[in-house]
């Protein structure tokens, strides 16, 4: 069964709340970094959350290219849908 | 304008600025003379070490250091080239062969440093087609190792065999996997369950790797660690060590039973584009190993004290990461500038502990961790445990000890100085 993308970025933006210090609006440009404030490790903890509500693997190799929440979705979307 | 390269470290640079500058700054710390595997002269004062990983105390050990003078008379303060040119001497041999009797393995491999040997054995080991399995919790060598290979990464859940298990099922059964775990968690000093991680690597015909950096001399009958420890070892693909804590000195090693295992030697690129151990650290830690086999009396007094540490801290109502079931103690601080004020008072009052931030860190902990060595004496323990509890109460991290105790409010407003420190991380690897 097929998740669409704007189902798979809601519940990816459910998922980084837990991670929203800050308090702040999260939206597909919401940087990791720059604007929630998350290090490298809280980035991968993340990350696991993600794998295992979608029950899927996220090889660490593409994080390099996941600066905000928009490309996450994207990904978990990529590999949901594969 | 031109970006300059230094730009992306600004955030960085601006967390470390708001560190307490001069003797209280966690990452400058010199030690202007060591006295001894326990003692040292830090901003003039003289201070207990309670932070080295010199977990047998092997520095200062005379066999060592005698073994380290000869070599070093006889063939000099260097190799000045790779293992694979004319950087190997007889002794790099001998030292191999050492570590082939320590562990009982059919082939061992030294390298110059343990963060060397991890980054060479993973990066080279898991090729473009291949997966690397790594606990989450990994050490900085084995992230890095990943990193400089071309094979796909996954991060299982730390210490969790079903997690490793759910992982290895998703993907292709045919291709080359490697596994790779550490023995003991540097940080909480927690034991990975190694029965349980290789029987799901050999399920799904992967390769198992364990770091025994911190365990080696500490755990098992002869001080192989913690796979010796568990009854494991034949289980075990490949393992990991350095030379840089038990064994007092510097350097690191893989041994293995793979009946290919020496072709590591013609591709290893950390191993062949680097110059080899100078002769004396390879003297000196060639004695550390045979002295470690022997001394089971130091496993046990190594234990003893961290029991005597960890139950100090606990019973003044420290909140406590550690158990003492391993050679480290580290409590939990709450906030970061609390830490890193701890950290410092700890300093002025005589001790040195490591201070461990987020990232170094699991679980986002904030934490002063100490490791101990057989070396200490219990009155050395008891020295830390006191400047530990009058510290915990002069922060109000512990209740103060009597109504007419230290005057709280000025001290904990100076703890205030510091914030939004981030990203500067304790390096206790």
């Amino acid at each position: 069964m097929t998740q669409s993308q704007e189902e798979i970025f809601n519940t990816v933006a459910t998922l980084v709340g837990n991670f929203n210090t800050r308090g702040i609006e999260i939206n597909k440009e919401t940087k990791f970094t720059a604007d929630l404030d998350l290090d490298s490790l809280a980035v991968m903890d993340l990350l696991a959350e993600i794998e295992d509500h979608f029950d899927i693997t996220v090889p660490l190799n593409i994080l390099p290219d996941l600066e905000n929440v928009g490309q996450v979705a994207d990904a978990v979307a990529k590999i949901v849908n594969e | 304008m031109t970006t300059s390269l230094f730009d992306k470290f600004d955030t960085i640079l601006n967390n470390f600025s708001q560190l307490p500058e001069g003797d209280g700054n966690p990452f400058t710390v010199s030690m202007e003379k060591v006295i001894s595997q326990t003692e040292a002269v830090i901003n003039g004062r003289h201070t207990v070490l309670a932070g080295t990983n010199n977990y047998m105390g092997m520095t200062f050990n005379q066999d060592c250091i005698s073994a380290a003078h000869a070599a070093l008379d006889e063939q000099g303060t260097g190799t000045t080239g790779s293992r694979v040119l004319n950087g190997t001497y007889s002794s790099h041999n001998a030292l191999e062969e050492t570590l082939k009797e320590f562990y009982g393995t059919e082939h061992a491999m030294v390298f110059s440093t343990g963060y060397q040997a991890n980054l060479g054995v993973i990066a080279t080991l898991a090729g473009p087609k291949d997966y690397i399995l790594i606990d989450a919790d990994s050490h900085a060598s084995i992230y890095d190792g990943c990193a400089m290979g071309n094979a796909t990464v996954i991060r299982f859940r730390h210490n969790d065999a079903a997690d490793l298990d759910k992982k290895l099922k998703r993907l292709d059964p045919d291709a080359g996997k490697l596994v790779v775990v550490e023995g003991i968690y540097s940080m909480l000093g927690d034991q990975a369950p190694l029965a349980e991680l290789a029987a799901i690597s050999k399920k799904h015909s992967a390769a198992i790797l364990v770091d025994e950096a911190h365990s080696i001399g500490v755990f098992g009958a002869t001080g192989r660690g913690v796979a010796q420890e568990q009854g494991v070892e034949d289980q075990i693909d490949f393992i990991v060590g350095t030379f840089s804590k038990s064994v007092g000195t510097i350097g690191g090693y893989c041994v293995s039973n793979h009946p290919k295992f020496e072709v590591l030697r013609l591709v290893c690129r950390p191993y062949m584009f680097t110059a080899s151990l100078p002769p004396s650290v390879v003297a000196s830690a060639q004695t550390a190993l045979k002295i470690i086999v022997e001394n089971n009396q130091l496993r046990e007094q190594i234990i003893t004290n961290s029991i005597q540490l960890n139950k100090g801290l606990d019973q003044v109502g420290f909140d406590m990461g550690t158990t003492g079931k391993s050679p480290i103690a580290a409590i939990k601080i709450e906030s970061k500038e609390t830490a890193i004020a701890f950290w410092g008072e700890m300093l002025k009052e005589g001790v040195y502990v490591n201070l461990a931030l987020p990232p170094a860190t699991p679980q986002n902990l904030n934490l002063l961790r100490c490791s101990l060595s057989a070396a200490h004496t219990s009155a050395q323990i008891d020295f830390m445990l006191q400047k530990f509890k009058l510290v915990g109460e002069r922060l109000g991290v512990l209740p103060a000890a009597d109504a007419s105790g230290m005057p709280l409010s000025c001290e904990a407003e100076e703890t205030n100085q510091s914030q939004q420190v981030s990203d500067v991380s304790a390096a206790t690897g």
